[in-house]
């Protein structure tokens, strides 16, 4: 308290942050206004554009050249497992060449389907087995098998070494606080905001086109959390059990990996499940860099416009992450309960009496499949498809509904986009430089404001400026709708059971439903262009803000409601009085998330003709230049820490001012 | 049991390899040079899908070991055919990768394979009912027409036509030939050639305006009835000298270049394969019969596997030819 009431005096009071916020925007306007005298401060001068690309470029090529031997050798080690899992779940194992090669079977599927349904019931009973089974039965009907198991494959050996990874980078930073600061932070904060297309180039050079650059790839983009729940889950184990373990004499490694870690197991089994959800949503890019499988499958279907076939492959890669998600979630919950010790049994048999009988099941089952068709490969004559089905509903919906849908594009583009993109693009840079300063500068201080001011003029120094503010036009506007539509949703949710049981399914489909699947169609009916993008981009980004709202009102402790009703208020008021300001600062932390969502979402949208730093980074895809990718990553995640950090530091002070 | 019938398996497929070992004629002794596997990329539309695994299948039947990794399309020129990553890549075309190419071939790691045979072709393209609207056309003098333009337009174009153009990472050059040619159109850029049929197939459903960048080999121009707009014969000369055409002030006063399709391997395949290298060399595959393959997979919903082994069984004759 004394903290907040000494930092207020020393700086001025709000009347006078407002007259200088009136100064500020002034002093704005009149660069604008004088914009031919001064052109430099408007548009950053094309001369004096620094040529980080080229930097980056030259780096890559003497890293490529230098350090080869290092990252091939890298990829011929992750290369083995991962062979043996490709081999094992989709592609059989060949022996000898050519014609006559001999094969071992992969896993049969249906062991593989008989293994989910045991595994379910071994983590969670019945309704979770008749979940996990019945995910796996439905990739196999569908026919959409051995691209699920390529899929799956990936993941089964990308999971395991995020999870390792981010333990070890977790315990290093949380052990050493200015690693923490220095180089972990910064660094996640990077490896979520850069958008992976990004850096395929360099990881194609590095790394080769092959599944091991995928899953390295994957890796880099789901590592994070499992580093950010590490670091939590350590951080806080109650201080009295380590001293618990002094005392008794643990050395420090005994007292990291006997007693502290066992004891952050909840939190590190959300980062786990977060990191299996994280993979799930790279399978499409890391289709693209020689992994195959689902996202595969959904490439092409799009690009020969079969809209069924690829909402099908999205729909297998859905049902996949539910059975991945509820299983994770189930054996996370099941051991935050704690183990009873028992007699250890010698025999393996009665030990894991379920992980035998599932290992009898695949082997039983595959070396069927080498008798009986029919166990080695799903029949045909089983497999049904619904793709005309979603076909003919988008057609239905392109002949009736595209006039009235015509219309209202056409309103929103000429009324509302137009308009507040010619207001971001034509914003002086160094208006924006000095603006964001000085809101970083007005919330935390001078750290903030220099951070701030420099990511923002690293957007423009690198002459990427129109295209900076282009995508801040985009994602701003889709973020504020997804904010609209999200949080009164997320309300709603909150108050009724009923409800949320009918939102949940729909935001997980949301959310791991490649946006592919969806953008196709919905250029069928608003064509290609920002109202395309603005749409993908909402569908995605809403997501969090339904999520945390629903979420931060359902935490807030009974006793305060009663508390409420006990003082005489009506429950519109113990809602609106109560609730909703106790819930805040989680409903802003969602607003938070559903701007990295949208930023998220640029690459996608440029594969629909928006014009900005996405379609720049897919510029440098096709031209295979390493340097004006990542610049252009670079600059988007910029834009997703500058918003994160000011709005970090504005719901600090007001959690601050809540008390 | 299962170890013993994976034994007898395994050593009627050793017994099966040198028997077929014994048996081989000498020109056949020689390929597999090397067991290492011939990655021939996968792209993401059906007809190179198609070229990789007739090409792949063949090199099989000859002995060697295939694998069908899959790939970016323009990337890949500089990255995994550089270092081999990639060994073959079947449909690089003049009309989309030129730059690309250049780029590949400056590198001095990748090798021109030659021609693959069909002729990339890529125009403005408009439906055929669009005719009744603007009946001049296919020529292209007929846009010039107001009235023409502005029945291609939309709310946010009009009174100018709207034309959907390839990805800016195409080389495509529509904005400076609509200059050009002082065409009344406005070009807009779809982010991918997929969202660009999307807007097709919903147009084409309600018989409503649309011109766009259409090209073939591809199945839109079979399943779509339709015209490519007739410009002036691109020549070279128009691309490069602001005098020439009907503009005298400036290029690209003409239509798109037709264009050679080639195939694209990494230098060290000559060395480590030749026979395989030979047979890739050789490989070219009849335009209509591309067409028609290409129209089974995406209409008729065959798998590319089957279309690809039947083209390899009724043309036997050749690709043995090839390996001589």
């Amino acid at each position: 308290m004394t903290v907040t009431a000494s930092a207020s005096e020393t700086r001025p009071p709000v009347q006078r942050w407002l007259a200088v916020w009136a100064i500020a925007l002034a002093a704005v306007l009149l660069v604008f206004l004088l914009q031919d005298s001064i052109p430099w401060a408007v548009n950053y001068p094309a001369g004096a554009i620094i040529p980080v690309a080229d930097w980056v470029g030259a780096l890559m090529v003497w890293i490529k050249s230098n350090l080869s031997w290092l990252t091939r050798s890298i990829t011929a080690v992750l290369g083995v497992p991962l062979d043996f899992a490709l081999n094992l779940l989709a592609k059989n194992f060949r022996i000898g060449h050519g014609a006559e090669a001999f094969t071992l079977p992969r896993l049969s599927w249906v062991g593989v389907c008989a293994v989910a349904f045991l595994a379910g019931h071994a983590a969670g009973g019945r309704k979770l087995s008749l979940l996990v089974g019945g995910c796996f039965v439905y990739i196999a009907l569908f026919g959409q098998w051995t691209s699920a198991m390529l899929t799956l494959a990936l993941i089964s050996i990308a999971v395991p070494f995020c999870i390792v990874t981010g333990l070890f980078a977790g315990i290093w930073a949380w052990r050493k606080p200015w690693a923490e600061r220095l180089i972990v932070s910064p660094a996640l904060d990077l490896m979520q905001t850069i958008p992976t297309f990004a850096y395929l180039i360099p990881m194609l050079l590095l790394f080769g086109n092959s599944p091991v650059s995928a899953m390295i790839a994957t890796a880099i983009f789901a590592t994070p959390p499992m580093v950010r729940a590490t670091m939590l889950g350590l951080s806080r184990v109650p201080l009295e059990i380590g001293e618990f373990s002094d005392m008794a004499g643990c050395t420090a490694r005994q007292k990291l990996w006997r007693v502290l870690l066992p004891s952050a197991r909840p939190a590190l089994m959300v980062g786990v499940n977060q990191v299996i959800m994280l993979a799930l949503n790279m399978v499409i890019i890391a289709s693209m860099i020689g992994a195959g499988g689902l996202g595969y499958d959904v490439l092409l279907a799009l690009r020969a416009l079969k809209v069924g076939e690829a909402m099908e492959a999205g729909l297998a890669i859905v049902a996949l992450a539910i059975a991945l998600d509820r299983l994770s979630q189930a054996i996370a919950h099941k051991q935050a309960k704690g183990h009873v010790h028992q007699a250890v049994s010698p025999s393996l048999w009665r030990r894991y009496p379920t992980l035998t009988l599932a290992i009898a099941i695949l082997a039983a089952t595959t070396l069927l499949g080498l008798f009986v068709p029919a166990f080695a490969s799903v029949p045909k004559a089983i497999t049904f498809t619904t793709a005309p089905l979603w076909k003919a509903a988008v057609n239905w919906v392109t002949v009736n509904f595209f006039d009235f849908i015509e219309a209202f594009r056409v309103a929103l583009i000429l009324n509302v986009l137009n308009p507040l993109r010619a207001f971001c693009e034509g914003f002086p840079w160094l208006g924006a430089v000095f603006l964001l300063g000085l809101a970083g500068y007005q919330l935390s201080g001078l750290r903030l404001a220099a951070l701030v001011a420099v990511l923002t003029a690293f957007c423009a120094i690198t002459g990427l400026w129109e295209k900076t503010m282009a995508t801040v036009y985009l994602c701003g506007i889709s973020a504020f709708i997804a904010c609209l539509i999200g949080i009164p949703i997320g309300l709603m949710a909150a108050r009724s059971d009923r409800f949320e049981k009918i939102v949940t399914p729909i935001i997980d489909t949301l959310q791991v439903l490649p946006s592919f699947c969806f953008i196709i169609p919905v250029v069928m009916l608003f064509r290609v262009g920002d109202v395309t993008a603005m749409i993908a981009t909402i569908a995605f980004a809403v997501v969090p803000a339904i999520r945390y709202t629903n979420h931060g009102i359902r935490q807030v402790p009974p006793a305060l409601i009663e508390a409420g009703k006990v003082s005489g208020c009506t429950p519109r008021q113990t809602f609106f009085r109560v609730q909703l300001p106790l819930a805040l600062p989680e409903i802003m932390l969602g607003v938070n998330q559903t701007i990295l969502m949208a930023l998220a979402m640029v690459i996608i949208c440029a594969m629909v003709g928006t014009r900005d730093l996405g379609q720049e980074v897919f510029i440098a895809l096709s031209k295979a230049d390493p340097g004006r990718g990542i610049v252009a990553g670079l600059a988007i995640a910029f834009i997703g820490i500058v918003a994160d950090r000011l709005f970090g530091a504005w719901t600090a002070k007001a959690r601050a001012r809540l008390g | 049991m299962s170890i013993r019938s994976h034994l007898s398996k395994l050593s009627m497929g050793a017994f099966a390899l040198a028997a077929v070992s014994l048996a081989a004629p000498a020109a056949r002794a020689a390929a597999p040079e090397s067991n290492d596997p011939i990655k021939i990329a996968l792209f993401d539309w059906t007809s190179v899908n198609l070229n990789a695994k007739i090409l792949g299948g063949i090199l099989e039947k000859l002995g060697y070991t295939v694998e069908y990794p899959t790939a970016d399309y323009l990337s890949s020129l500089t990255t995994g055919l550089t270092n081999g990553d990639l060994d073959v890549g079947l449909e690089f075309w003049d009309t989309t990768a030129g730059e690309a190419m250049k780029a590949s071939d400056a590198t001095g790691q990748t090798e021109r394979l030659g021609k693959l045979g069909p002729k990339a072709k890529e125009e403005w393209w408009f439906p055929e009912y669009m005719k009744e609207k603007c009946p001049g056309l296919p020529d292209w003098h007929a846009l010039l027409d107001a009235k023409c333009a502005a029945a291609f337009s939309t709310a946010e174009t009009a009174p100018k036509g709207r034309y959907l153009g390839g990805p800016v990472t195409w080389e495509g050059f529509d904005d400076e030939r609509v200059e050009a040619l002082k065409l009344p159109f406005t070009v807009i850029h779809a982010g991918t050639d997929a969202a660009m049929f999307a807007e097709l197939d919903s147009a084409y459903q309600r018989k409503a305006p649309i011109m766009l960048w259409i090209y073939s080999p591809h199945w839109a121009p079979a399943k779509y009835k339709g015209e490519w707009v007739e410009f002036p014969e691109y020549t070279p000369e128009c691309y490069n000298d602001p005098k020439w055409g009907v503009n005298p002030d400036a290029k690209y006063d003409c239509g798109k270049p037709h264009g050679e399709i080639w195939k694209y391997a990494w230098n060290g395949m000559k060395d480590k394969w030749p026979v395989a290298y030979k047979v890739a060399k050789a490989y070219t595959i009849d335009t209509d019969e591309l067409n028609k393959m290409s129209g089974e997979v995406d209409l008729d919903g065959k798998t590319p596997e089957d279309v690809a082994a039947a083209w390899i069984a009724a043309h036997e004759a050749d690709w043995k030819a090839w390996a001589q």
